[in-house]
């Protein structure tokens, strides 16, 4: 696979092209990188879902469903993905690659062509995205937020965040709130997209077998028309390198629940402000982050203290994140042993073994980023966030490179933040 | 081995039926770094009752599941999962109402980890006390599944529109039904059921494919054995078993399935043109593109998550349609409407062409997965078609052959449906 060197083809508008003869099909995301605020998120998240039901030419989902139809089932998709502090808000196409279209059109430069006018030339009546789509659309953003509470393992990562990150941007959720979703009007929100559309950095990746030029090309003369202001740099993370407070924080909710769900956040420490990363992500996977970790295999296969435990970290915010669902009556040993397991990575309390299946488990993982489109599209996406593209395979002989002695230092500054525990219904008398 | 092109859409496939039964099929995949390994046999949750010599044998609900989950015990006291992760493999199993398929994906040491997945599902290790130990574990995996509005949706319809077929059972079984079971009656239809004869080995990948055969010769028991007669009981006829099922639980919108019974034809090739068809059909008729679907979406009765298509298992086929939507009935009145309209006026040539052009490009988005090559291979061989041939069939699916489908296969009066609705409703 050719990966071009990302550059900028418009004010603020970045292109990273992967070619590639690997798919059937080509990938072209679009992604407005805006800064994740709680008064804001719900209205970003909103932005693509309002666009995706019709444009100037194409007003409503038949018509626009049916110009999708005619390039071979394009696919076109919302998009809203947090990392860090940032919302990336856009849209992702999936669609036939050229090679494989049987009546050899050029399927790329119409695709183009469309994901330039859903962004550029929506529908509208009276000046504004149209009320009926604003408020259809809104109803089911609010649906999805609330929705979220029937997944009950997410919903305990999103309260953990929002209660130990409650100060920062970080606690807000990818789709924003329920409150600030109600408040969108049409006329709000109209102005509010003009903004965006006139200042936000904008990250465009294509995966597929065309040449970086062809694409550039066709990404240069579809989108050239989008009106551009001072346009915004890349939005920026606060990392907080220890917890917020001395002590460990505490938390429980009561919900009607039959499986207790623990989630707990630490903070990674110095470390997160450096490119450090490869240590980390093995000390991560050794802890909690494979099959072969010691969360799985003590807290879980030895012990039986939980249906699953695992471990991961965001890398752009310097936060780790231990998950685990647990009998109620279990919090405090599940709890105990977690920390104890993590206190075992960081005195290198691991055998040559577990270091070498971690390392292991992370290369194939990033081997097989090349084998998904999709994938690809994340992968490069977050890659644009940093002070340089590191590509997966680099990533992975740098893993392979890591010792005990570097995991040791990039565990040692691991501090734990805040608990958070979802229980039972509460019982009366029963205080918690 | 044998060498099947597919030009138009890039993909080769190399064959062989060895000596022993086991057909081997490998899909050459290059430029991927990580290969794919689907290792499956022709027995599912509804293959409960079956004719071996003379014998007829009936066996408790939920033992090919079962099995599935006690196959990756060694005799030594190993893990075969924990085995292939060790390696850097990622493994997985599933079982559904026609098959079990034990499957990996690499990207080192591939041939290690075949040989892995051959030994590990043809050698059976089971005992009173693993098989005990299972029981708690699945008996709790039941009780979480009996409470997910999803399962509880899709066999609320099933069991509406089948009698007997044993494809409306969960593959799982009951609480009850997986107590029957015991060591021997999992060695029993290991044998019958996990002999190479009733088995396909499916491999995606940048791999060498007499490599695999020979890892299959080496590994797999040598000769070949007689495949068992399954019984899913009589004849399903056209009408529904019953119109309706309803329940409630915790979900926050009503959530429904409506659909009808086919008939699912005898030769695999033409069962899956009906696939086809049947896809397109339902597509045309209330997919995305479709005025109906833009008129249920504007209304708010449905969401982005309505779907359709036509599914078959275990020698029954069916349509399915659904969603979530507050007002279920009302949505499937507009169904029955629109197929008595598009019955009689057509679909119209543009709007037809486009909808083949549409599935062509779903089509073709399935083939970027290993996962889903091999399971579609798989499935192939079970069923006895070849699965490239969809584009070729696609092609030649006319709007009529489309408008017999639902005259015969979605009749409104036949319709059942499965609605889930939010305690307290």
């Amino acid at each position: 696979m050719e990966v071009s060197n990302r550059k900028q083809v418009l004010p603020g508008v970045y292109l990273t092209c992967l070619q590639t003869d690997q798919f059937k099909t080509g990938s072209i995301s679009v992604n407005m990188m805006l800064p994740l605020s709680r008064a804001d998120a719900a209205k970003n998240a909103l932005i693509p879902r309002v666009l995706l039901r019709g444009t100037s030419a194409y007003p409503d989902i038949e018509s626009l469903t049916a110009a999708f139809d005619e390039l071979f089932g394009l696919s076109i998709v919302p998009v809203v993905r947090k990392k860090g502090e940032v919302q990336c808000v856009g849209f992702y196409a999936s669609f036939a690659d050229d090679r494989h279209v049987p009546t050899g059109e050029h399927v790329l430069d119409k695709v183009t062509a469309l994901l330039a006018q859903l962004l550029l030339s929506p529908a509208t009546s009276g000046g504004h995205l149209r009320g009926d789509y604003v408020e259809s659309e809104k109803q089911k953003l609010i649906s999805d937020i609330r929705s979220s509470v029937n997944d009950k393992r997410a919903y305990a990562t999103d309260r953990l965040f929002e209660l130990m990150c409650s100060g920062e941007a970080y606690g807000t959720g990818r789709f924003g709130t329920e409150k600030n979703a109600e408040k969108i009007t049409a006329v709000g929100l109209t102005k509010h997209y003009k903004q965006v559309l006139s200042t936000a950095h904008i990250e465009i990746i294509y995966c597929g077998s065309a040449r970086e030029t062809l694409v550039e090309r066709a990404v240069v003369s579809e989108f050239a028309a989008m009106p551009r202001g001072q346009v915004e740099p890349m939005p920026a993370t606060q990392i907080k390198t220890t917890p917020a407070k001395a002590d460990v924080r505490y938390y429980t909710d009561h919900l009607n629940v039959t499986q207790g769900k623990l989630a707990v956040g630490f903070r990674l420490g110095d470390i997160a402000l450096t490119n450090e990363r490869a240590p980390v992500m093995v000390a991560n996977a050794m802890f909690g982050g494979s099959v072969t970790s010691k969360l799985f295999m003590n807290v879980r296969e030895r012990l039986s203290l939980c249906y699953y435990a695992s471990s991961s970290i965001d890398w752009r915010k310097g936060i780790m994140l231990v998950s685990s669902g647990i009998e109620f009556d279990k919090y405090d040993e599940a709890l105990s042993e977690i920390l104890t397991q993590l206190e075992a990575v960081r005195k290198g309390d691991f055998t040559e073994n577990e270091l070498e299946s971690a390392k292991k488990y992370l290369i194939t993982n990033l081997k097989t980023v090349a084998d998904q489109q999709f994938r690809l599209d994340e992968y490069y996406l977050d890659q644009t966030l940093g002070d340089f593209i590191l590509r997966p395979e680099k990533l992975a002989v740098l893993v392979s490179a890591v010792t005990a002695e570097d995991v040791l230092s990039a565990a040692r500054d691991i501090m734990p933040d805040t608990v958070y525990f979802l229980n039972g219904p509460q019982e009366d008398g029963n205080e918690d | 081995m044998k060498i099947k092109e597919y030009p138009s859409v890039g993909e080769r496939v190399h064959t062989e039926r060895l000596d022993n039964g086991l057909s081997v099929y490998v899909i050459e995949k290059k430029g991927y770094n990580k290969a794919y390994a689907l290792f499956a046999t022709k027995y599912g949750g509804a293959d409960r009752r079956f004719k071996l010599g003379d014998k007829w044998y009936d066996t408790p609900a939920g033992i090919a599941h079962f099995l599935e989950h006690k196959m990756f015990d060694m005799s030594d006291g190993s893990n075969a999962l924990t085995t292939l992760y060790a390696k850097g493999a990622t493994a997985n199993a599933f079982t559904s109402s026609d098959m079990t398929a034990y499957l990996f994906e690499s990207v080192d040491g591939f041939r290690d980890n075949l040989d892995t997945l051959l030994s590990f599902v043809s050698q059976p290790w089971f005992t009173d006390e693993s098989v005990s130990k299972e029981q708690g574990i699945i008996g709790q995996e039941i009780r979480m599944t009996e409470d997910n509005p999803g399962i509880c949706l899709y066999y609320g319809l099933l069991r509406s529109l089948f009698a007997h077929n044993p494809a409306r059972d969960t593959v799982a079984g009951t609480v009850e039904s997986i107590a029957e079971i015991s060591p021997e009656t999992l060695y029993n239809c290991h044998k019958v059921f996990y002999n190479p004869s009733n088995m396909a080995l499916c491999v995606a990948g940048d791999v060498d494919p007499d490599m695999v055969c020979e890892a299959a010769r080496e590994i797999l028991p040598k000769e070949p054995a007689d495949v068992p007669v399954r019984d899913y009981g009589p004849d399903e006829g056209r009408e529904p078993f019953e119109r309706r099922f309803e329940r409630c639980m915790e979900v926050s919108a009503p959530v429904f399935y409506g659909g009808t019974k086919c008939v699912l034809p005898e030769d695999g090739t033409l069962a899956l043109r009906q696939e086809l068809c049947g896809d397109l059909a339902l597509r045309l008729l209330m997919g995305r593109g479709s005025g109906l679907y833009s008129r249920l979406y504007s209304d708010g009765l449905i969401d982005y998550d309505f779907s359709a298509g036509y599914e078959s298992v275990a020698g029954v086929a069916y349509t399915l349609f659904g969603g979530e939507s507050r007002e279920p009935d009302k949505v499937c009145e507009e169904i029955k409407k629109e197929i008595l309209g598009i019955s009689r006026s057509g679909f119209g040539k543009g709007f037809f062409e486009r909808g083949k052009k549409a599935m062509y490009g779903m089509k073709l988005r399935e083939l970027n997965s290993l996962d889903s090559i091999c399971y579609s291979a798989a499935r192939g061989h079970f069923g006895g078609y070849e699965p490239l041939r969809a584009f070729e069939l696609l092609e030649s699916i006319s709007e009529e052959e489309t408008l017999d489908f639902i005259g015969e296969n979605l009749v409104p009066d036949r319709i059942a449906l499965s609605i889930i609705r939010p305690v307290g409703q």
